[in-house]
C-alpha cells in the first residue's frame, strides 16, 4: 500500500504528462475528433428526417459508446513499450491506472460536449431538461472512461487491439449505457427531477465499485 | 471409488428422476398446458450455468491469488461448460418462448441478461486465444473474467427493474416462480434442478481431466 500523498503526486504528474503528451502529438486528439465529426454527419444523413426523440437519444448514446471505444483504445499503445518499463519504475500501477481514467474522463467529458453540440447544430435540440442532460453527460464521461480504461488495458496486454477492444467492452459497458440511456430519455422528455435522483445515485454506485474493482485488479495487468 | 463417487450416483438417479417423473407428473389446469414439462428442463440449464459462471469467477480469483495454473484450467473449463448449458437454455427456451408468446426470441430483460452473458463468456474465450504465453493469457483472462462477471450480475439485476415489466416467469411479482408451484411439481422441480448443477460440476471434472491426460495448454 502506498502513502496516500505519494500516490496523488504520482497520479497528478502522471496526468499532466499525458495532457503534455497529447498537445505534443496532436494527430491523436485531431484524429478522434474528425471520427467524431464524421460519425454524426453519417447519422445526419442516414437518418433524414425522422429523428424523433428516442432516435436521437439511442444514436446520440451509440455515436458516444463508439467515440469512447476509439478515443480510450489508445491509452495504454500511445506510447513505446520500452517507455513502460521506465513508468514500471517511478510510479505504482495504481497511479497510472487512476490517472488515466481521470484522464480520460476529462478526454471524454470534451468529446461528449461536442457530440451535443454537432447533434444540436445537425439533428435539432430535443432536450427539455438541460441541467439533467449535462449531469447525464458528466456521468456518462466518467462510466465510460472507468469501464473502458480497464479493458484498454487488458485488450492492450493481449496486443490485438482494436477488435478485441469493442468485443470485450461492448457487453459489459451495457448496464452502465442503459442506465445512461434512461436518465437522459428523461431529461429529454421531462423537466421533472424525480426519479433521476435514484438513478443517478445507481449510477454512481455502480461507477464507484467499478473503479474499486479496476483498482484492484490493474496491478495484475501492469507488468508481465 | 464409490466413497468418492456417490455423488454421480446421485446424479444420474436425480437426472433419471427429473426425465422420468418430469414427463409423467400430473399438470395443473394452464395456458400452456403440456409445454410446462419444458420448466424441468430448460431451467435446469439455467441453474447449471450459473453454477459454472459463479465457479469460473471464483476460481479466477484464486489465480490471482496463487498463480497456480490448475485454477486457470478450472476457470476456463467451468466458463466452456457455461456456455453449454447457456447454448441448451436459449435453445429449449426458444421451443418454449415459440410456443407461450408466439415467436423464438422476444424483447425481455431476462433474455437479454441471458444473450449479454453469452457475448461475455464468448469475448473472454477470444482474448484468451489471443494471447500466446500461458501465464499472461491466465492473468488478463482472470483480470476480464472478474471484471465482466461483476458487471454481468449488475446488468442481470438492474435490467428488469430498469426496463419495466418481464414476461417471462420467475421474476418478481410473477405468479410463476418456483414457490408459487404446485407441491407435487416442486417436488419434481427442486430434485430436477440439484440433478442438472451436479451434472454441471460431473462434466466439468471430465473436461479437466481431458485437459490434463492430454497436457493440452489451456487456451
Amino acid at each position: 500500500m502506498i502513502p496516500f500523498f505519494v500516490l496523488l503526486t504520482e497520479i497528478k504528474t502522471l496526468i499532466g504528462k499525458d495532457f503534455r503528451l497529447e498537445f505534443k502529438q496532436k494527430y491523436a486528439l485531431h484524429g478522434i475528433l474528425l471520427y467524431l465529426v464524421s460519425t454524426i454527419f453519417i447519422t445526419y444523413l442516414a437518418f433524414d428526417n425522422i429523428i424523433d426523440r428516442d432516435t436521437w437519444n439511442s444514436l446520440f448514446w451509440i455515436t458516444l459508446l463508439f467515440v469512447a471505444v476509439n478515443g480510450i483504445s489508445k491509452s495504454f499503445i500511445q506510447e513505446n513499450p520500452a517507455r513502460h518499463l521506465y513508468y514500471y519504475t517511478v510510479a505504482s500501477p495504481q497511479a497510472a491506472l487512476l490517472s488515466k481514467i481521470i484522464y480520460n474522463f476529462f478526454m471524454m467529458t470534451l468529446l461528449s460536449v461536442l457530440s451535443f453540440i454537432f447533434f444540436f447544430l445537425l439533428m435539432g435540440n430535443p432536450v427539455i431538461h438541460i441541467q439533467l442532460f449535462l449531469l447525464t453527460l458528466i456521468s456518462g464521461s466518467f462510466s465510460l472512461s472507468s469501464v473502458l480504461t480497464l479493458v484498454a488495458a487488458i485488450a492492450s496486454r493481449a496486443g490485438h487491439n482494436f477488435s478485441l477492444m469493442a468485443i470485450l467492452s461492448f457487453p459489459i459497458i451495457l448496464p452502465l449505457l442503459m442506465l445512461l440511456m434512461k436518465l437522459s430519455r428523461m431529461a429529454l422528455n421531462s423537466v421533472s427531477w424525480t426519479d433521476a435522483g435514484n438513478l443517478l445515485l445507481v449510477l454512481m454506485t455502480i461507477n464507484m465499485s467499478v473503479i474499486i474493482v479496476a483498482y484492484l485488479l490493474f496491478p495484475y495487468l501492469w507488468k508481465d | 471409488m464409490l466413497k468418492r463417487d456417490y455423488w454421480k450416483f446421485l446424479t444420474c438417479a436425480l437426472i433419471l428422476y427429473a426425465i422420468i417423473a418430469g414427463f409423467l407428473v400430473e399438470l395443473p389446469e394452464t395456458m400452456i398446458g403440456q409445454t410446462m414439462r419444458n420448466l424441468f428442463f430448460h431451467v435446469g440449464m439455467w441453474f447449471g450455468m450459473f453454477a459454472m459462471l459463479v465457479t469460473s469467477f471464483i476460481y479466477s480469483l484464486r489465480y490471482l491469488g496463487k498463480f497456480d495454473e490448475q485454477e486457470d484450467i478450472i476457470a476456463v473449463e467451468s466458463a466452456n461448460v457455461g456456455l453449454m448449458f447457456g447454448v441448451l437454455g436459449i435453445l429449449t427456451g426458444m421451443l418454449w418462448a415459440r410456443f407461450t408468446w408466439g415467436s423464438f426470441w422476444v424483447k425481455d430483460p431476462k433474455l437479454n441478461g441471458v444473450a449479454v452473458g453469452m457475448f461475455i463468456y464468448l469475448a473472454y474465450m477470444v482474448l484468451r486465444g489471443s494471447v500466446e504465453d500461458i501465464r499472461k493469457r491466465a492473468k488478463i483472462g482472470a483480470a476480464y473474467n472478474i471484471f465482466a462477471f461483476i458487471l454481468w450480475i449488475v446488468f442481470v439485476l438492474l435490467l428488469p427493474r430498469l426496463s419495466g415489466d418481464s414476461i417471462h416467469p420467475g421474476s418478481d411479482g410473477s405468479t410463476v416462480l418456483p414457490k408459487h408451484l404446485e407441491p407435487s411439481l416442486q417436488l419434481v422441480f427442486y430434485p430436477a434442478m440439484a440433478g442438472w448443477i451436479l451434472l454441471g460440476f460431473w462434466i466439468l471434472q471430465l473436461k479437466i481431466r481431458i485437459r490434463k491426460m492430454t497436457n493440452d495448454k489451456p487456451s
